[in-house]
């Protein structure tokens, strides 16, 4: 009995191993169930334009950094006879141009694929910003001062300051203080981050971008990014100058974390970055197989082969499938196959082939393979020289066919030459022995048996749902294993044995 | 309706193929004591050691530069079966069942040449009929002599009796007739007629051709229910006692019963079919449980063993 309680705990924890595998897989990875599913790329322009002054420019654009809601996919930049360079530290990323002798209208344009991605989070924040010098007049003015003290005395925390501020800035009717300060030249964001400073608040300057379909020649929003510390730890919260609300990350790419500028030019002039952008869906594993070219999140699975051997596995891995066919066509149902595992490979050929090609091609070959080996018969051969034989007879035919079909303009035709000639030819001889022997009933009855196997095995094998999980979720060999291995210990009745039994169970 | 309930499949105590195989074959015969069952010559040679009379051997043909010679085994008898030494399910089984002026011909009156009965030797040699179609050797048996009290009963073949020995007990029993379907074979799915056969008695039960019942032989016409096998008792003492030379827990064991020689063994089987339920009208089930309730320390002979199925099993 212990035996058989280890057998069930074998092939449950085999089922549970590969659903828990499977599971994980498409949780952490985000690998979809269904093939079909799509996920939304944004393909996004910055068009760098500016006046080269007849000598070297260097130009160097801040680019995304990874962070909450996207994941950059690809990256390149357009820009004929500059060196190009990507460049990337602690601070930023960036795009580097350079050339040695430029003048006139200079056009560079740097290109990138951001995949919508809400796995993604934004980097970790591991120390604060600098303040920085106290110059900036507004902040220092006697306006200024006075709404750093109204704030002060109605908030608790940086955020609920900088919210208490721009309440003010953006008041309906806003103070005397306020307008005093907005007559200047600068900013609504400047006037915010100088007055944030100056109540020794960290703040960063954000670039970030609205994305919207189709849109061209945008540029970046400012947004303000307010920084605090407690207990150890720092977060940071954006904000929009012009509005009190909370900014609505959604859609919202931010470009330029940087802090220090979105392009730095040397050597040329009046500079101008614009953006275009589109919206695209791509199937969501393709996306996510870019997405992990980066970060190596696959190495462990089939996708970390080279692509030849990736086609290769899909089919290697679809045979467990066929292989459950068969095992439940053979203990359930009880029928008959000439070769146990001969309708599988039969299935694989109908594959390549498409299946009425393949059931036409197989039906004729196997048909006058039978004919011209019941000539055979009649030679006296030895075994191993007759099946040789019946291989040759094979090939020819399958080259017969191919030719036949060809020049009659039925180019599927050509297709019968996926067939294993092998296997063919052994149920070509098992075939013509069994009919000796038994009777054509018997042939029929086999052969048929073999064909609907195969033919089932090819719908389980062949569809694009099947394919897909079989293919990119490992775990779920192990419970098709698991389900053979249960299937082994099946000891009931077969659906046919219920057919023949019947007159027994009638008698009374 | 189609198909019959699995349920009253259950309760009639009818045994499936799936079970068969893992709770029966599997579980009570050592792998490692097939080649003996599988064999025809070791079976023979394990036979002639616990004397189980078996039908006389007149030669083997283990090679290819043999075959030439077969003539000298099968001259001036007059008539002889060559079967693959490792067939199974009756395949290859030549039978010649008369010899004239040195022409050949089967059951059924047809002829057969020298060159054919050569060519067959040559494909059994090659492994064509043998399980997992490695090379063999050809076995010349020489024919039974069938008992009269089966006159009528068979049609151009050698009835044979099958019974089931289930650790020793004789648990079931049939006889299959072959018909002008079966050419002449005793196989019950290439169309023999199927009898089943009371253990306590050797008499007809039942009977059974294609699975469906029958009354009557479909070409000699008999009324099947009068078959009687004669010597029952040597015959059903002779299959029990197979258990012991062969050590095989679930045997299907098939006897012949020859006219001057009485009942003999013709071979076994390791995986015996189920077709004998439905010969019997009954489910084998009930029967091996009770066998197996008996448990392995019951220390019966034979006799014994015999005595406990009559009393249990007769019908």
């Amino acid at each position: 009995m212990n035996a058989r309680i280890f057998f069930f705990v074998l092939v449950a924890s085999l089922m549970s191993l590969g659903v828990f595998q499977s599971v994980q897989r498409h949780m952490a990875l985000d690998i979809p169930w269904i093939p079909g599913e799509t996920r939304t790329i944004w393909n996004i322009d910055a068009k760098v334009d500016f006046n080269a002054n007849d000598g070297p420019v260097l130009a160097t654009l801040t680019t995304p950094e990874r962070q909450a809601g996207f994941t950059k996919i690809s990256q390149n930049a357009a820009s004929p006879g500059y060196g190009l360079s990507f460049l990337e530290d602690k601070e930023s990323k960036r795009a580097e141009w350079t050339i040695r002798e430029a003048s006139g209208k200079q056009t560079l344009y740097y290109n990138i694929q951001m995949l919508e991605d809400n796995k993604s989070v934004d980097q970790k924040i591991t120390e604060m910003p600098e303040l920085f010098d106290k110059e900036y007049t507004a902040s220092s003015s006697t306006a200024g001062r006075a709404i750093i003290n109204d704030a002060l005395k109605t908030s608790a925390d940086a955020y609920s300051f900088t919210r208490e501020v721009l309440k003010q800035l953006n008041a309906d009717v806003p103070n005397q203080n306020v307008t005093l300060i907005l007559t200047s030249k600068a900013s609504k964001t400047d006037i915010l981050i100088a007055l944030l400073n100056a109540a020794e608040i960290p703040t960063k300057k954000i670039g970030a971008l609205v994305l919207e379909d189709g849109r061209r020649r945008q540029h970046l929003t400012p947004l303000v990014e307010v920084f605090q510390e407690s207990e150890g730890v720092i977060t940071s919260r954006l904000f929009d100058a012009s509005s009190v609300g909370a900014v609505d990350r959604d859609k919202l790419l931010l470009w330029d974390q940087s802090g220090v500028a979105l392009l730095e030019l040397t050597g040329a002039s009046d500079s101008k970055v614009s953006f275009s952008m589109i919206e695209q869906e791509q199937p969501a594993l393709s996306a996510l197989l870019q997405k992990s070219e980066n970060d190596h999140l696959f190495n462990f699975s089939i996708h970390s082969l080279p692509v030849e051997d990736q086609s290769l596995f899909k089919g290697i891995l679809m045979i467990p499938l066929g292989v459950l066919i068969v095992v439940m066509m053979r203990v359930l149902v009880g029928l008959k196959t000439s070769g146990t595992f001969m309708p599988v490979l039969i299935a694989m050929a109908f594959i390549q082939t498409s299946l009425i090609t393949g059931l036409v091609g197989f039906i004729l070959l196997v048909a006058v393979g039978l004919f011209i080996r019941s000539y055979l018969s009649h030679l006296n051969l030895l075994l191993v020289s007759r099946i040789s034989t019946v291989i040759i007879m094979v090939i020819l035919l399958i080259a017969l066919f191919g030719v036949l079909s060809y020049k009659l303009g039925l180019t599927e035709g050509l297709k019968i030459t996926f067939f294993p000639m092998i296997i063919l030819s052994w149920t070509i001889e098992r075939m013509s022995v069994l009919w000796e022997e038994e009777g054509a009933k018997e042939v029929m009855a086999q052969g048929g048996g073999s064909l609907l196997v195969a033919v089932l095995a090819y719908f389980v094998m062949s569809n694009d749902v099947t394919r897909h999980l079989m293919f990119n979720f490992i775990g779920l060999q192990f419970v098709v294993m698991s389900l053979v291995l249960l299937l082994g210990s099946y000891t009931g009745y077969r659906l046919l044995e219920l057919r023949r039994f019947k007159p027994l169970v009638d008698k009374e | 309706m189609f198909f019959s309930s699995p349920f009253k499949l259950r309760d009639k105590g009818i045994m499936g193929m799936n079970q068969r195989n893992s709770g029966y074959i599997g579980r009570y015969n050592p792998r490692k004591l097939y080649p003996l069952v599988d064999n025809k010559l070791k079976t023979k040679i394990i036979a002639k050691e616990a004397n189980v009379t078996t039908p006389a051997l007149l030669g083997v043909i283990s090679m290819q530069a043999e075959v030439e010679g077969v003539e000298t085994y099968i001259k001036g008898t007059p008539g002889f079966v060559i079967k693959p030494a490792k067939g199974s399910g009756g395949k290859g089984i030549l039978v010649i069942t008369k010899v004239e002026n040195g022409r050949y011909y089967k059951p059924n009156g047809d002829e057969v040449a020298l060159a054919e009965i050569k060519r067959h030797v040559t494909d059994i040699l090659a492994g064509l009929f043998s399980l997992g179609g490695s090379a063999d050797v050809a076995v010349v048996e020489g024919l039974i002599q069938f008992d009269n009290a089966f006159d009528g009963f068979s049609f151009e073949g050698v009835p044979d009796v099958r019974v089931i020995v289930f650790k020793g007990f004789p648990v079931m029993a049939m006889m299959r007739l072959s018909t002008a379907a079966s050419d002449g074979k005793a196989n019950l799915h290439q169309g023999a007629v199927g009898v089943g056969i009371d253990i306590t008695s050797g008499k007809a039960i039942n009977a059974v051709q294609f699975d469906k019942p029958v009354q009557f032989h479909p070409d000699t016409g008999k009324e099947l229910g009068l078959l009687q096998v004669p010597k029952w008792e040597r015959l059903i003492y002779l299959a029990s006692s197979c258990y012991e030379m062969s050590g095989m827990g679930y045997l299907g064991t098939d006897m012949v019963l020859d006219r001057d020689l009485g009942p003999m063994l013709l071979e076994l089987n390791a995986r015996p079919g189920l077709a004998i339920q439905i010969a019997n009208g009954q489910g084998i089930l009930p029967r091996l449980k009770l066998i197996e309730s008996l448990g392995d320390d019951h220390g019966m002979t034979v006799e014994q063993r015999i005595e406990f199925c009559k009393k249990h099993f007769s019908s």
